[in-house]
């Protein structure tokens, strides 16, 4: 894969910008919210977004949009008679969020088996998901990405929000007992079935590891993602769980944006991973808080932003309920990224954030 | 060499530099005075695995040398120099007790009477284990298997490590787990926040005197560690307050040490010579800075109340705070200024339900909690309760602090409550017959001693050797 330059990638990324505004704002493809928004904004982004720096004209994306409305509103015209998946995200209590999509997932995760190893996820095999299934995106791109690599995937769900809400209730031992019956069924098609590839939770991969050695069980690759990952757990992973010879993969992403891919660690990284959105289709800023236009210096501690822009789906600035050091480009990317993931606020209070 | 030292985490008695890592603040200055290494629980779980072999390591000895190891361990913390951290510097006996003092708050002179608490458990553990067996020939735990007092007898390891989550108020609470080593039993300690210092010192004490370093497991932690700590270990020893010790209580897998409530009860025999006791009931309460478990927390007696209560304030209410290296020094700073807050609100909080008085105010001169060269303190706090129902009739704090309440003697001990220590000052017969009997006494002493003495061979709160060993019936054909 060739990997262009800052400048490059710049260029790139501004003229998908301009096709994407003029996609969901044009009255033959758009969407209904996106056209109404527009509407009575008293704007047309079409001529007035021209740079990455005119996506400040939009405010924060509001997710109470993606709980309150009906998802036939985000579906832009030129996708209309084709049905869509409704995904799903938070709603541990109340409405969940809701993304609709076709193809995005398939784009996304066909572009990140291009990051994974042949060695660690051998094609033409199986693999086995232990994690949020459900209405969530992930469940179908961990399959697709399977299949793009010929291989078949087992899937052992958990709820989230039925684990969250047992923190939340401090009922410990339920959620202790739930984590040990997900981790059972992965134990079980580990021992009766050959699986190589591996997704999960760092918290169940290291729950899994306990019960069974999963290298000899066969697992050569664990993809990884969904929670706080700070250097010295990452490095207990690498070392102590995967013991430095089964490949790890961690990723940030959700069912808005799709999932950033984190940059193979060195020993200058002493276990900070880096992530980067995968641009043009998304891009991620780290903010300031206190003034959301500014980003914060490299290597600081600011907001996550996050914009997706994808003919199925825009979203400008929507503030994640994340922090995160920024960091610079890097061999790979073109483009900034975040390291160090946590809840926004971490430092401040407890967040529940159970197995997920 | 780094300036400032690293406390890395022991896993099996080998360093580990964490990359998540803490640091030590002297509570006057501010100033950093030590990184410590924190591991995550998954760590912890990982070398539980691997524990019986680090148990394994510690049968090799036979209880006799681990007794000698301990003993030169005593005089390695008391005198030696040792390790301190993994970047090449060296601890003296002056350094640990200008560090401990300098992060926990304890003025150097408490720190020393807690260095020779522990020095005189280690090297007294023969004479401890004779006390908690109650004259058991060690060679049967050597052997699994032996005779006492002409029975057969057969003793197996309940478990094959101790686990500590520490304190960090009061160094010599350390020499609880002491024994364990003699008995076989690898430890699996969580230090205390601000007091990683004294089980590093003990750890590095033993190795030096030859002990396995394997048997020690060194893991500043958080609250999930912690909490594996207990899980884990198939014995483990927790301190905490009210709340967090009620949880555990019930369990037999744990020793547990919350609030002492140690109380000092005259008889109606006595009581007309309250004056004689003055002494020994205000070094009660406020000897180590208040801040044990065996420190006394109410007086209860069957008239002078007030009296009584006005002379410990005229003595005690005077004490304020003193450079930590004055010998004269009787109060402990706060590592945590937080906690001072704390308990002194509660106080205040607690005076406002009417029936009490802060009796010391009068003779203090100025607030209870103060600011000295830097560090916070609590100024000892004697208040008059008229009766043992008011919310702080029978309260515990981190400082000098008790209640005076008068309760007729015929109903002291359906009022009391559980108590860690009662010192029961008489000699009526009949009293003494139903303090014996009570079910709520840990250690009790009859007649004018004080509530912070203990005695080594004597448990109480718990049997070290009851908690660690179990007997078995036996029989060889």
């Amino acid at each position: 894969m060739s990997i262009p330059s800052p400048e490059v990638a710049k260029t790139q990324l501004e003229e998908h910008l301009r096709e994407i505004i003029h996609w969901h704002f044009s009255p033959e493809t758009g969407s209904p919210f996106w056209l109404e928004w527009a509407r009575k904004a008293g704007w047309d982004p079409r001529s007035e977004v021209k740079c990455v720096d005119d996506l400040k004209k939009f405010p924060h994306f509001q997710d109470e949009w993606l709980r309150d409305l009906q998802p036939e509103v985000w579906a832009p015209k030129a996708f209309h008679g084709r049905p869509f998946n409704i995904f799903e995200t938070g709603g541990t209590t109340g409405m969940p969020k809701q993304r609709i999509g076709w193809e995005d997932y398939k784009t996304d995760y066909s572009e990140f088996s291009e990051k994974l190893s042949d060695e660690h996820f051998p094609r033409n095999h199986y693999w086995l998901m232990m994690g949020p299934t459900g209405p969530r995106r992930l469940r179908l791109a961990i399959e697709h990405l399977a299949n793009v690599r010929g291989s078949a995937c087992y899937f052992i769900d958990l709820d989230p929000r039925w684990v969250k809400r047992l923190i939340s209730n401090k009922q410990f031992d339920q959620a202790k007992a739930y984590m040990e019956h997900v981790v059972d069924q992965a134990a079980t098609i580990l021992k009766h079935r050959k699986v190589s590839g591996l997704f999960t939770t760092p918290k169940l991969l290291e729950a899994l590891a306990e019960r069974v050695d999963i290298w000899d069980a066969g697992i050569r690759g664990v993809f990884c993602g969904g929670t706080t990952m700070l250097p010295q757990y990452v490095r207990f992973i690498v070392e102590e769980v995967l013991e430095n010879r089964i490949g790890f993969y961690p990723t940030y992403g959700n069912t808005l944006m799709g999932l950033a891919a984190s940059v193979p660690l060195t020993p200058g990284d002493q276990y900070s991973i880096s992530y980067y959105a995968p641009q043009p289709r998304a891009i991620l800023r780290v903010v300031d808080p206190k003034d959301t236009e500014k980003t914060v210096e490299y290597d600081t501690w600011g907001r996550v932003e996050l914009t997706t822009l994808t003919k199925e789906f825009f979203m400008p600035r929507f503030l994640e309920r994340d922090e995160a050091l920024r960091r610079k480009p890097r061999a790979q990317y073109a483009w900034d990224g975040v390291a160090e993931v946590r809840p926004f606020g971490a430092m401040e209070k407890n967040i529940v954030e159970g197995v997920y | 060499m780094s300036t400032i030292p690293h406390l890395p985490a022991l896993r099996r008695g080998k360093p580990y530099e964490s990359l998540d890592k803490t640091d030590i603040l002297n509570h006057r200055t501010g100033e950093v005075v030590a990184r410590v290494s924190q591991v995550n629980a998954g760590v912890i779980k990982k070398d539980m695995r691997s524990i019986d072999e680090a148990r394994a390591l510690l049968k090799k000895f036979t209880v006799a040398q681990l007794i000698e190891i301990s003993a030169k361990a005593g005089e390695l913390f008391l005198n030696g120099t040792l390790p301190l951290g993994d970047k090449g510097h060296q601890q003296t006996a002056d350094d640990y007790v200008r560090t401990l003092s300098g992060t926990s708050g304890l003025p150097h002179v408490m720190v020393k009477r807690n260095m020779q608490k522990i020095h005189y458990a280690l090297t007294h553990v023969a004479t401890i284990l004779n006390g908690l067996t109650r004259g058991l020939p060690m060679d049967v735990i050597d052997r699994g298997y032996g005779e006492q007092s002409g029975a057969a007898v057969s003793y197996y390891a309940t478990t094959q490590a101790l686990g500590l989550v520490m304190p960090s108020n009061s160094p010599a609470v350390n020499s609880l787990w002491l024994p364990a080593i003699a008995l076989k039993t690898p430890v699996v300690i969580k230090p205390g926040k601000e007091e990683p210092w004294t089980p590093y010192r003990l750890i590095q004490a033993f190795i030096a005197a030859g002990a396995p370093p394997e048997a020690f497991g060194f893991y500043p932690t958080d609250h999930e560690g912690s909490g594996e700590v207990l899980r884990i270990c198939g014995r483990a020893l927790l301190f905490g307050d009210a709340n967090t010790v009620a949880q555990y209580r019930d369990n037999p897998k744990y020793s547990v040490h919350g609030p002492g409530f140690s109380k000092i009860l005259i008889g109606e025999d006595c009581i007309d010579k309250w004056e004689d006791y003055i002494d020994l009931i205000a070094s009660s309460i406020s000897e180590n800075g208040g801040r044990s478990c065996v420190n006394a927390s109410a007086v209860v007696v069957p008239r002078h109340g007030a009296a009584i209560a006005d002379a410990l304030a005229k003595k005690l209410g005077p004490v304020a705070p003193l450079s930590p290296e004055n010998e004269g020094a009787r109060l402990s700073g706060f590592a945590n200024p937080k906690m001072a807050d704390f308990i002194d609100a509660a106080i205040e909080d607690g005076l406002k339900t009417a029936g009490a008085e802060d009796v010391t105010a009068k003779y203090r001169g100025g607030s209870r909690k103060v600011v000295f060269e830097g560090g916070v303190y609590l100024r000892p706090t004697i208040v008059r309760c008229d009766s043992f129902e008011h919310p702080l009739a029978n309260k515990e704090y981190l400082c000098p602090y008790a209640s005076v309440v008068e309760v007729p003697q015929s109903e002291m001990l359906s009022k009391i409550g559980p108590s860690l220590v009662v010192t029961a000052i008489t000699k009526d017969s009949s009293f003494t017959e139903q303090l014996l009997g009570s079910a709520l006494i840990e250690r009790l002493n009859l007649g004018p001693i004080s509530t912070m003495k203990i005695s080594w061979d004597q448990p109480h709160e718990g049997n070290m050797f009851e908690f660690l060993y179990r007997r078995r019936s036996i029989e060889r054909a």
